[in-house]
């Protein structure tokens, strides 16, 4: 598993905090900019992470309205707070023991809660029956993700237990696997056509992966992180049945489901078609779907607040999934009233809903136009080139280095994409990631940056990411 | 075969091919008898008829479900921080307006919302090594070496993955207390470590011996490579606080057997007794000459869920780490990125709680008095609790010296144990099940926490609302009379 070896050791070198070199240049950067010592721009522009707000779009409305009137009830004598806001934190507070945010929920999330999800599960999927019974709420949907490893994987067996990953994928996510002690089977998209995901590919590190491991799960990203891809419906028809055939617990994480703009693209979920696949798959298929209040407009990843949707899980294991919950104390406040409010937002005729409507569209109307501005501006550009942008929060253009660049990468034992960016951010003040964290085919190379920014974000960023593309092409050609 | 005739699939994820350590977790203060509460809850909702008209749950360390009040500052910060727009708002006091301001400058984007970096961030880290400093008179705390947490919970376990390693006669051992709180048991459980053991003297008030944790240690080293020690201070269940001395000792041991101190202090602002006082195992240490204060390894933990905050569902908490090898501070923050961030609400929670009105400030008048109220009631209720229930025959209770618990003994009739055992429950949970049907009551029984072969309690919190824990003191002295009158 080279790939492994790979993230492994990056991860020594360089994981999410001080030691990422990237990060150090930027906090290097930063403080020149405030000695007054940079010339060509005066701040850095950071489009490395999936976070909206940092990004610079604030939060919806709504949704903070809410979260002020239960930290702090005075607030529901106000006058300034809208009806609907008052309403809806009235009613979330009496789904609180005492009546106080601040005390325990239970395990798995307030039950007016998991109802509210349920429902919005059910209207996403036409009609598909979802139980609250089966929704667990966690502190973000990765915490989710882990307690479902923690359950299926064991170490001591002689052989370790195996888990399918696309690659790409997210880099936090390697990281726990590795931490939970499975071994990784990467299974890889497919670039050329979209980034799609081919089923003779997941055959193939299947089998690769019986050599050395047990493999028990299949991970799928739906929309993907990095590659925005959203899968067709037969694509997903595709996948259930190969789970059910190679007898695999699937999970899926759907966690930018109410990310896409693409034109005719439209997400639809691994619950639903699986429902409508025949009794004998829709009855025993095992699926975890996992959505979360981080992405889509609300973008509330500090609130932490995710949840899973187990589907034909052995009832004597879900009563230990419950189990294992207790010793987290409970999700976080903040975290269940955010996912509340995604599942169950202003409907018109809502006092609230002009304003919340307004602000979603605009957020929706921005990914649009980002993603058509990239598509010119990478159109124009040589040695850089870009898949259709249908869905996420971020693009994973390919990088073709003329055979210069690439020697000058291997002198200086980089990656040539992390020198690349190196030396963007070091040149433009744009910082976005090198395609080498997430894993790609060998001898490609990405990077990856986020689309879902204000307009005037993007084209700044557009302008030094050209500026610096153009002079770096011509010095290596 | 299904009904079409096609093969059933067997499930991928069973009883048998999951993890087993996952099946040896338990978690008592939220297992059986609570379900059962919940259940009669619902019944008396439907209108079933009941000796009594509703359950009180005594069973869990949740203030604010029990009528404590939040304290006023810090939830006008935290609406602050969500809302901004109120900050025009002239009816918010201008000290809460500065540190909301300030926390959200401190954010990215200015928003609760952004993630903040895996250690928390950076200024909330300051201020909480500012609040150690002068917690402990002065002694020096570095911010990096404090890393927030979802809770204590989430730290705690995280120091745990870093201990345990290796594989049959060298797996590691954790010593914990007899009775402790089961969150260490639980955790132990799903990392297949090996728990050690170590009885609290229940004749003592609970208190600590070096003799018994030098027994349990040698014991210990037959099967296991003993490798952490962790202590509840002021504790969970017993409530004891323990002396300076004590601590002192338990730093000797630790530093002779070459143990990571583990020392929860949760409870640190919940000392009731005269003549008790909290150390914290971080002062005390720094006191001790550098043979110790410059070697043994120690992670402290707090949190805002206990003390005079209640705040248990923003799941803010903090641990700070004492002469951790660099290498392996390295692998604590690799290992904290995987689960992203704490709760941002949490982290602005724990920085107002660290940078509390001060007395020049608008809100200070306010804020000492709820925060002395609620302390002052608690020492009310630890005082009235052991009273009541000392003048029980049968009923023997240690000082409630702090913390939110009691954790009285029990004598129960040998017929009772007899049945109890016929029935296949612990004769505590037997005793502790028929007090929830027949008063009401939900109390978690010591079998949960761990306690001496033969012995029986329960873990009660004093957190009731003074009037309801008296009616929840008489009904318990009124059952434990019918029952061992029952059962005579």
């Amino acid at each position: 598993m080279s790939f492994l070896r790979e993230i492994s050791s990056l991860k020594k070198n360089m994981f999410l905090s001080e030691k990422d070199v990237l990060l150090r240049l930027v906090a290097q950067i930063e403080a020149e900019i405030q000695q007054g010592e940079r010339k060509n721009y005066n701040e850095v522009l950071d489009l490395s992470s999936g976070d909206l707000h940092r990004g610079g779009i604030k939060p919806i409305t709504f949704v903070r309205q809410v979260l002020a009137a239960c930290f702090y009830p005075a607030l529901l004598k106000d006058d300034s707070l809208p009806l609907d806001v008052k309403e809806r934190a009235d009613d979330l507070l009496r789904q609180c023991e005492g009546g106080s945010v601040g005390s325990y929920t239970d395990l798995c999330g307030i039950a007016k809660i998991k109802h509210s999800v349920s429902k919005f599960i059910t209207r996403r999927d036409g009609g598909v029956p979802s139980s609250p019974e089966n929704i667990f709420i966690t502190s973000g949907s990765q915490m989710a993700l882990m307690f479902l490893l923690k359950l299926m994987i064991q170490s001591k067996v002689p052989c370790q237990t195996g888990v399918l990953i696309p690659v790409p994928t997210y880099a936090s996510f390697t990281l726990a696997l590795e931490d939970h002690g499975a071994a990784i089977i990467p299974y890889y998209l497919c670039e050329e056509q979209c980034w799609t995901l081919q089923v003779e590919e997941l055959r193939r590190a299947l089998h690769e992966g019986r050599r050395t491991c047990n493999p028990v799960a299949l991970y799928i990203c739906n929309p993907g992180n990095p590659t925005g891809h959203i899968q067709s419906r037969k694509s997903i028809e595709e996948v259930i049945r190969f789970a059910a055939e190679e007898k695999l617990f699937l999970l899926a994480d759907e966690v930018y489901q109410s990310c896409v703009y693409g034109e005719d693209t439209e997400f639809e979920s691994y619950k639903k078609v699986l429902s409508e696949m025949g009794s004998t798959i829709s009855s025993t298929v095992e699926l975890a779907s996992f959505n979360s209040a981080s992405k889509g407009f609300m973008g509330e990843c500090g609130l932490r607040g995710g949840y899973m949707e187990l589907v034909n899980l052995d009832p004597a294991v879900k009563e230990y999934t419950r189990i294992l919950f207790s010793t987290r104390s409970c999700p976080p406040v903040g975290g269940q009233i955010a996912l509340d409010l995604m599942a169950d937002p202003p409907k018109p005729g809502d006092p609230s809903f002009p304003t919340f409507s307004e602000e979603v569209q605009s957020i929706k109307n921005m990914m649009r136009k980002n993603a058509c501005r990239i598509q010119e501006v990478f159109g124009e550009l040589p040695g850089i080139s870009c898949q259709p942008l249908k869905a996420g929060f971020f693009v994973f253009p390919c990088l073709h280095f003329p055979p210069r660049a690439l020697k000058w990468a291997k002198k200086r034992q980089m990656k040539p994409d992390m020198l690349y960016c190196l030396q963007l951010l070091e040149e433009t003040g744009l910082h976005v990631r090198p395609g080498c964290e997430y894993g790609q085919r060998k001898d490609s190379h990405h990077i990856r940056l986020l689309v879902a920014t204000h307009e005037d974000i993007m084209e700044d960023a557009l302008q030094r990411l050209k500026t610096f593309h153009m002079r770096f092409m011509k010095e290596f050609s | 075969m299904t009904e079409n005739g096609c093969e059933y699939r067997e499930r991928v994820l069973t009883m048998d091919t999951m993890n087993p350590n996952i099946k040896r977790v338990e978690y008592a203060v939220r297992g059986p008898i609570v379900q059962r509460a919940v259940q009669i809850e619902r019944e008396l909702k439907m209108g079933v008829n009941k000796p009594f008209t509703e359950v009180i749950k005594a069973n869990i360390g949740d203030c604010h479900a029990m009528g404590q009040r939040p304290i006023t500052f810090f939830r006008q910060v935290l609406a602050l921080c969500s809302y901004p727009d109120l900050l025009e708002d002239s009816k918010f006091p201008e000290d809460a307006k500065s540190r909301a301001h300030r926390i959200l400058q401190a954010c990215g984007g200015g928003s609760l919302g952004a993630y903040s970096t895996s250690q928390g961030i950076e200024m909330i880290r300051q201020d909480v090594a500012r609040y150690i400093e002068r917690r402990d008179g002065g002694i020096a705390c570095d911010p990096d070496n404090i890393y927030l947490s979802t809770g204590a919970s989430d730290a705690i376990v995280t120091m745990l993955k870093l201990l345990v390693l290796g594989e049959g006669m060298s797996r590691t051992g954790v010593m914990i207390s007899i009775p402790q709180y089961p969150l260490y048991s639980a955790a132990l459980a799903e990392l297949g470590a090996v728990q050690i053991s170590y009885y609290l003297d229940e004749d003592n008030c609970w208190s600590l011996d070096i003799n018994e944790l030098s027994r349990a240690l040698q014991e210990a080293k037959k099967h296991c490579i003993p490798r952490a020690l962790c202590i509840i201070n002021p504790g969970n269940p017993t409530g004891q606080v323990q002396s300076r001395q004590c601590i002192e000792d338990v730093i000797r041991f630790a530093a002779t057997e070459n143990l990571f101190l583990m020392a929860d202090e949760v409870y640190q602002d919940n000392v009731y007794a005269d003549g008790c006082k909290f150390y914290s195992f971080k002062k005390v240490l720094s006191e001790m000459g550098p043979e110790y204060s410059e070697k043994v390894e120690l992670a402290s933990f707090h949190s805002t869920s206990k003390c005079y905050m209640g705040e248990c569902g923003f799941r803010g908490g903090y641990m700070e780490v004492v002469n951790l090898d660099p290498e392996v501070k390295v692998q604590l923050t690799k290992l904290v990125s995987v689960r992203l961030c704490p709760p941002v609400p949490g982290q602005a929670l724990l920085d107002v709680v660290v940078n509390p009105p001060q007395p020049d400030e608008p809100s200070y008048g306010t804020f000492i008095k709820e925060r002395s109220e609620t302390l002052a009631t608690l020492a009310e209720k630890a005082s009235m609790t052991q009273e009541i229930l000392n003048q029980v025959p049968g009923i023997k209770c240690n000082p409630v010296q702090g913390a939110m618990y009691t954790f009285p003994r029990i004598h129960l009739p040998p017929k009772a144990i007899l049945e109890a055992k016929e029935k296949g429950q612990s004769p505590d949970m037997f005793y502790c099940m028929k007090l929830l049907e027949e008063k009401g009551i939900c109390l978690v029984p010591g079998s949960g926490f761990g306690q001496r072969d033969g012995t029986y309690h329960f873990r009660m919190t004093i957190l009731p609302p003074k009037e309801k824990l008296k009616i929840v003191l008489d009904k318990i002295k009124e059952f434990h009379q019918q029952f061992t009158d029952q059962y005579s």
